[in-house]
């Protein structure tokens, strides 16, 4: 193994012969999620592409403990396990990991998210976001971008931005959260590896891009995975305790002034073939605010 | 014997504190608010060593019962009626998780418009979750039944929802002789769980599963989606034998002669049979004894457990019996009296046909006495004895 | 007689292979040419880029690197994201 690799678990658990579509990044990321995490965690995970990437009884396609949950209740279900362990005095060894895609976290999961949040549980969340109900056939999520066409969106796109995860989390107490990118799978493994180390809520967010949602081929994942990241869509940073520090690619784009802008990300993908010129700049807009806003508080820290 | 003079939700609280519950979540929701508020106490006062997970809602507090029941802890909520009903997806999610959850239902009447006042649409409507329902009359059954519950729930692999009347029992204050721990500790061994979670051999609890039956990786033949299901339908089909061995056991250790399934009223030379849930059961029996003042050979049969249906215990109660009068207080819209429905389904298997007449009584906490009840009764018998049968459903009172 | 399954609830345990042998999805299968695979030039554990990104975890990051053909499902994300260009994506004769 090469040292740049060397500290990654060599382990596969996800395990060949999955039920992830080709190409998927989320699958990618997971595998990362899993190393990172180790053997001793109980995950648990709402209806989701992930529930499919375990697949169906009686094989689960992952050598990791999972309690499958109902689609708004992640966090809820991740405080149970919590307080079972606590109780049963088997907390100090085990760690408890929520996953979660955008609709789990964005929208139907919010309320029992906030509350785990607020009560300061010990977990990790995982929000892996494929911005859109992507296991049910595309359709469109609060963490959907401005102009992408869903098959709820079908004709006039998708007419607002997304929703700030970020600021909805960071407007609790939370220990740790961080954002990443499968792009970039060593950032995302030390951050769950810093997360897994760190007492009360770590929310962690992936954006995994999706080619038969977002339209693009198979083999471009990681391709498009790092023209969201060159181009500030997808931002790889850690918050702890309320300190901001950009990492990896994002930490190079700001310190050299290099980000690009959407224009090349958003012609590489189908979603976006009926986006009108102003709702590009309102894009570009929305991710610039963002950026400046990260730029100033990273520089702040 | 020690003996206090308690609320209905104080003996809930009680019965769960003697369990020695480990994980307890609830939301607030009137009339069940003061359970989960006495249950704080004794964790914050150090009196119960629980973890205690104050939810934002109940759809999560059921949740947190669940994963912690999965994952091994003896797990308790309580809620009524809207409470319940968010719940829904939830309470479903349990049963097919197989979890021994008990979870206090203090029955109350479901909106549109509010009410906050005593029914029991709330936890009827819940029939066909695949819980064990168990409805108390008075506050002793309350603790009692929370007891015999995780002991039930435990053996069979099943949720328990314990319902009782809102008000009526929850807030009125009874004579109720509480159980020495010790003695619980007997009855009552610790909970093992189904699953177990090792580092070793992980397992995915409740993936997808096909329609069909699949192997697994040795060759092992396992259940498709409906061989789950037939599973849970036998589960609590058995767990009837159960209810009643548990019950038993634990009237001989605390010296009890409260019923398993169902309890009779008067009923062995009866000739009319009311029959009823809950505390409108116990009204009937005072109702029962003024018609008996009136030389009408009326008894009472009222029904403990609702789910599994006891359906052979309550076609032989009413085997000689010539009009059952059924009083509840739910209805399944578009048809008739829910419990009316279920008793008259038993009915039909045992080939009886005896006449049965229903009234939907106390719905938002209209009040339901005995002497109407009685008057009622004698109403309904006029026009059963002339063959009037038009008019099968009444409301009460309306 | 087959054993019948005596599980109460819906409990799966790992395995490979869950959705069979996801090899059979290729289109598309990666060859790799080791006289551009940077690992096999240098004769070192070094890039392994088509292991880091393989979605499926199915390259082995070995000297020489291999492809478990029986599950990679052809993706073609290893053959985009290699820097020597040592992978090609060559149209899957199927069996009939």
């Amino acid at each position: 193994m090469p040292d740049k690799l060397f500290k990654i678990e060599k382990k596969e658990y996800l395990l060949p012969g999955n039920r992830a579509c080709q190409g998927c990044s989320l699958a990618l990321a997971y595998r990362y999620v899993l190393k990172a995490l180790g053997k001793n965690v109980i995950y648990t995970l709402p209806a989701s592409c992930l529930t499919v990437v375990y697949g169906l009884y009686p094989i689960s396609s992952v050598d990791a403990s999972l309690i499958n949950c109902t689609f708004p209740s992640c966090a809820a279900s991740a405080s149970g396990i919590v307080a079972a362990l606590k109780a049963l005095k088997r907390d100090k060894d085990t760690n408890v990991v929520a996953i979660a895609g955008d609709g789990g976290t964005f929208d139907i999961g919010m309320q029992a998210l906030s509350g785990a949040l607020e009560r300061q549980t010990n977990f990790i969340f995982i929000c892996y976001n494929n911005e859109g109900y992507m296991n049910t056939g595309t359709q469109r999520s609060s963490a959907t971008p401005l102009g992408a066409i869903t098959s709820t969106t079908p004709f006039l796109t998708k007419l607002e931005p997304q929703k700030d995860i970020i600021k909805i989390v960071e407007a609790h107490n939370v220990s740790y959260v961080a954002s990443s990118s499968p792009a970039y799978p060593k950032d995302l493994y030390d951050k769950l590896v810093k997360a897994k180390g760190i007492k009360g809520s770590k929310f962690m967010h992936i954006l995994t891009p999706c080619p038969p949602g977002w339209g693009f081929p198979i083999n471009h994942s990681v391709k498009i995975a790092k023209l969201s990241v060159d181009c500030g869509v997808s931002v790889l940073f850690e918050i702890e305790d309320g300190k901001f520090q950009f990492t990896g690619r994002s930490k190079f784009l700001a310190e050299k002034n290099k980000k690009k802008d959407v224009t090349e990300y958003i012609k590489a993908q189908k979603r976006f073939d009926k986006i009108s010129d102003s709702q590009i700049e309102d894009f570009q807009k929305w991710v610039d605010m963002r950026w400046k806003n990260y730029l100033h508080r990273n520089n702040a820290s | 014997m020690s003996v206090k003079i308690i609320t209905g939700n104080s003996a809930a609280a009680l019965g769960a504190k003697i369990c020695k519950v480990q994980v307890i979540s609830a939301y607030p929701i009137t009339p069940q608010t003061s359970v989960t508020e006495t249950l704080s106490q004794y964790v914050e006062a150090g009196d119960l060593k629980a973890e205690y997970v104050r939810v934002e809602s109940e759809h999560s507090a059921l949740t947190v019962c669940i994963s912690a029941s999965t994952v091994g802890a003896r797990s308790f909520t309580s809620t009524s009626s809207h409470g319940l009903l968010y719940m829904h997806e939830q309470v479903h999610w349990a049963a097919g998780s197989r979890l021994p959850i008990v979870m206090c239902c203090v029955n109350r009447g479901v909106g549109a418009p509010w009410t906050i006042f005593n029914d029991q649409q709330d936890s009827l409507s819940q029939r066909d979750t695949g819980w064990i329902q168990l409805y108390c009359k008075d506050n002793q059954e309350i603790i009692d039944t929370v007891i015999q519950a995780y002991k039930i729930a435990e053996t069979s692999y099943l949720p328990v929802m314990v319902c009782y009347d809102g008000f009526l029992l929850s807030h009125t204050m009874m004579p109720v002789d509480i159980p020495k721990e010790k003695d619980v500790d007997k009855f009552l061994p610790p909970y093992k769980p189904y699953l177990s979670f090792s580092k070793k051999e992980p397992i995915n609890v409740n993936p997808v599963v096909f329609p069909w039956k699949r192997e697994d990786s040795k060759g092992v033949v396992r259940d498709g989606y409906m061989e789950l299901r037939q599973k849970l339908n036998e589960a609590l089909i058995s767990s009837k034998d159960t209810i009643l061995n548990i019950n038993n056991e634990f009237n001989k250790l605390f010296k009890r002669e409260s019923a398993g399934l169902i309890w009779e009223y008067n009923t062995k030379d009866a000739e009319v049979c009311i029959i009823g849930i809950g505390s409108i059961a116990s009204e009937s029996e005072e109702a029962a004894d003024l018609l008996r003042k009136e030389k009408i050979k009326v008894g009472v049969l009222g029904i403990r457990c609702f789910r599994p249906f006891p359906k052979e215990e309550i076609v032989s109660a009413l085997k000689n019996k010539k009009y059952i009068i059924v009083f509840e207080k739910a209805v399944s819209y578009g048809f008739e009296g829910i419990v009316a429905s279920e008793v008259k389904s038993a009915l039909y298997d045992g080939g009886i046909k005896t006449p049965l007449f229903s009234y939907i009584a106390g719905l938002g906490g209209r009040d339901v006495k005995p002497s109407d009840i009685a008057s009622e009764v004698k109403k309904a018998l006029l026009e059963m004895k002339k063959k009037n049968f038009k008019n099968q459903t009444k409301w009460f009172g309306c | 007689m087959p054993k019948s399954d005596d599980n109460i609830c819906a409990i799966s345990r790992p395995a490979i292979g869950e959705a069979g042998k996801t090899g059979d999805w290729r289109d598309l299968r990666p060859v790799i040419d080791y006289t551009k695979c940077i690992a096999a030039i240098k004769k070192k554990s070094v890039c392994y880029a088509c292991w880091l990104y393989c979605p499926d975890g199915v390259i082995l990051p070995e000297n020489p690197v291999k492809i478990d053909y029986e599950y990679c499902k052809g993706c073609g994300i290893c053959a985009e994201e290699c820097p020597s260009s040592a992978i090609t994506m060559i149209t899957e004769e199927k069996e009939k």
